[in-house]
């Protein structure tokens, strides 16, 4: 499902990022490990098409990123891939299942409001539907974003520190949650944290080294 | 969901925004709409009212008075003209038509006019009822009057003086009404039309009832002025030479009297000669209406210019708040913009986003203007009624405000694009990574 080979990135010409080769299979879950600065966001980023430029290679679901123009990525983006952030921003002006069918809508799908249902009660947030996004909780929040990215039956599902503002009790339920839509919906998980706590709940795992600094100085 | 129910919720989101943006640009639009619409009607009236007149000869005075009294009925007369020097006027040779008016009395503020028949004529007035009035204290009223007031054929009614209702009442005589007119959309359906002698007579009669009320000492005279009245009704059948203008009258009568003499000219000669021979030449006062309306318009102008500065100062304003809001909102949305890319919009669909409710918001605001202006014009109708009698009317639409609706249209996407470009310039992956 994702290969990566001798891929690198730099922000500036002083700072550049090097990953280590690593593939995912599909249906697979796996957890990005690494210290803060490690590139986990950059990784997740490029992987997720959301930041091109980068050298070496990436094949994501058979196709290789760097392939595509910069609109192929965002439809490629909008068909195949789920994203669920740390803060799990969604859009306060519409209610969560306008939320929702906005995935399927910028997708070109059909905004089938059954499969809308679906997710919604699989996340147990049925009665939650017609609500405001401000009404919710942080945690029915977290759900109603991780119902976004699964809606639209994506290949890969990443995710970016989704636990890490969580204490134990929420992380353990989100991270379940997580891992549960993946697998209903066949999708690929892929975690990036620094959170210890999920080691044991993932055991697939990919660890970035610290960044090196140039310390000859 | 699509793009313009995102937009459309993203202005519900912030209602009081938008509201205020809204407002803001509708009482622009709307100012400059109503005088749009007053405007064109105004000068529509006053060209069609003012068609077939060359040139007003009545009494010196103001030249523009001449012309709101005879061609608009909106003043009062400048004084009288002897019915002989007007004879003398439409005997020349450079002139067409020559019709008389006899002003000075109305009824329910509807001015009663002693005319001839050429006067309707002017207008295309016909009937719709009854018949034209042929002898005197006959009259035969227009479509508005009749509306107005609730005269029928055969009603009888008293005239005041002056023009307003509730002004001196001549009640020794009363006027019946023979005929009704069909609508014309001009000053005619404001008009009740007799003929010249009616209005003579019923001077001479509310003459004497001043006279015998208020100068008891003046009898002589005043019995001598209606004696002569009714000499000059005798000699009608005698050879002596007729006035033109009035037939019934006695050219040589120094005592009869009009209003004004409404002219039309033989040949474009009439326009070089005639207004400058009668200014210099005779004690009488000839106006153009094609130059007093122009000076009108430019005297009012000046108003019309500062309520269109007015107009276009809010305008501009509103522009700069919906920049404002679009802006500020970006900021806010940055995090919302980022999500959508990473959802998988592109960047040509976030700028049309942005475009697009910057456009959603003054189209709004102008739509809102031109259905406030029209609203505003038609009350106006309803409640003041020397509007309704200019015949303005609210329900009238102009190619103008398309102008108006694609101009806000164009104000809205201007306002739009420095946020839409800032918008396309975001880097979504640093704004995810909280980095920007």
């Amino acid at each position: 499902m994702i290969r990566v080979s001798g891929l690198s990135f730099g922000y500036s010409s002083a700072t550049s990022l090097t990953f280590p080769d690593f593939g995912v299979g599909k249906g697979e879950h796996i957890l990005l490990l690494g210290e803060s600065g490690s590139g986990k966001t950059t990784l997740l980023h490029i992987l997720g098409g959301l930041l091109r430029k980068y050298s070496g290679s990436v094949m994501v679901d058979g196709t290789e990123l760097s392939t595509l123009t910069e609109t192929a990525l965002d439809h490629f983006r909008a068909q195949r891939i789920g994203f669920v952030f740390q803060r799990n921003h969604l859009i306060n002006a519409l209610n969560v299942e306008k939320n929702l069918l906005m995935a399927p809508y910028l997708a070109g799908l059909p905004q089938r409001p059954e499969r809308v249902s679906e997710v919604l009660e699989s996340l147990g947030l049925a009665e939650k539907r017609r609500s405001r996004v401000t009404e919710l909780s942080q945690g029915q929040a977290q759900r109603v974003a991780i119902a976004r990215a699964v809606l639209n039956k994506p290949a890969i599902l990443f995710a970016d520190e989704p636990t890490s503002a969580l204490d134990d009790r929420n992380c353990d339920r989100v991270i379940h949650t997580l891992m549960d839509a993946a697998e209903q919906n066949q999708s690929t998980l892929v975690v990036a944290t620094h959170d210890q706590r999920l080691k044991d709940k993932i055991q697939n795992r990919i660890v970035l080294p610290a960044i090196q600094t140039n310390t000859s100085i | 969901m699509n793009i313009l129910k995102l937009v459309w919720n993203y202005l519900l989101a912030r209602p009081l925004n938008t509201t205020i943006n809204i407002l803001l640009l509708s009482l622009g639009i709307a100012v400059i709409t109503i005088l749009l619409i007053v405007n064109n009607q105004l000068e529509q009236k006053i060209e069609t009212n003012a068609r077939g007149i060359d040139l007003v000869v009545g009494a010196k005075g103001s030249p523009m008075q001449l012309i709101l009294c005879n061609i608009f009925h909106i003043d009062f007369p400048t004084g009288n003209i002897s019915l002989k020097e007007a004879d003398r006027i439409a005997r020349h040779r450079l002139v067409k038509t020559a019709i008389p008016l006899a002003l000075g009395d109305s009824y329910a503020g509807y001015r009663i006019v002693g005319t001839n028949d050429t006067y309707a004529s002017l207008y295309e007035g016909e009937l719709a009822n009854g018949t034209w009035y042929t002898k005197p204290l006959e009259v035969t009223i227009g479509a508005t009057v009749s509306e107005m007031s609730g005269l029928k054929i055969g009603d009888r009614f008293a005239s005041n003086h002056g023009l307003t209702a509730g002004g001196h009442a001549h009640n020794e005589h009363q006027y019946v009404v023979t005929g009704i007119m069909k609508p014309t959309y001009t000053v005619l359906d404001n008009l009740i039309l007799t003929s010249v002698e009616s209005v003579w007579k019923m001077h001479d009669e509310s003459d004497e009832e001043d006279h015998e009320e208020h100068e008891e000492d003046a009898h002589e005279v005043d019995h001598d002025h209606s004696h002569h009245d009714e000499d000059h009704t005798h000699e009608n059948a005698d050879s002596h030479e007729h006035s033109r203008l009035v037939p019934s009258a006695d050219a040589a009568d120094t005592t009869l009297e009009l209003t004004a003499l409404l002219i039309k000219y033989r040949s474009p000669m009439g326009a070089i000669q005639l207004p400058r021979q009668i200014n210099t030449g005779s004690n009488l006062q000839a106006a153009s209406p094609a130059f007093e309306t122009a000076r009108l318009f430019s005297i009012l102008g000046v108003g019309v210019d500062i309520l269109m500065a007015f107009a276009y100062i809010l305008i501009v304003i509103s522009g700069l708040s919906i920049f404002i809001a679009l802006y500020n909102s970006l900021k806010e949305r940055r995090y919302d913009l980022a999500i959508l890319r990473s959802m998988g919009a592109s960047r040509k669909r976030i700028v049309v986003s942005i475009l697009l409710e910057g456009g959603l918001l003054t189209l709004l605001g102008s739509v809102a203007g031109l259905i406030l202006a029209h609203g505003a014009v038609i009350l106006m109708t309803a409640f003041i009624p020397q509007v309704e009698k200019a015949g303005v009317s609210g329900l009238v639409f102009y190619a103008g405000e398309w102008i108006i609706l694609a101009a806000s249209l164009l104000l809205g996407l201007a306002c739009a694009i420095i946020p839409a470009i800032q918008a396309y310039r975001t880097d979504i992956s640093r704004v995810l990574a909280g980095n920007a």
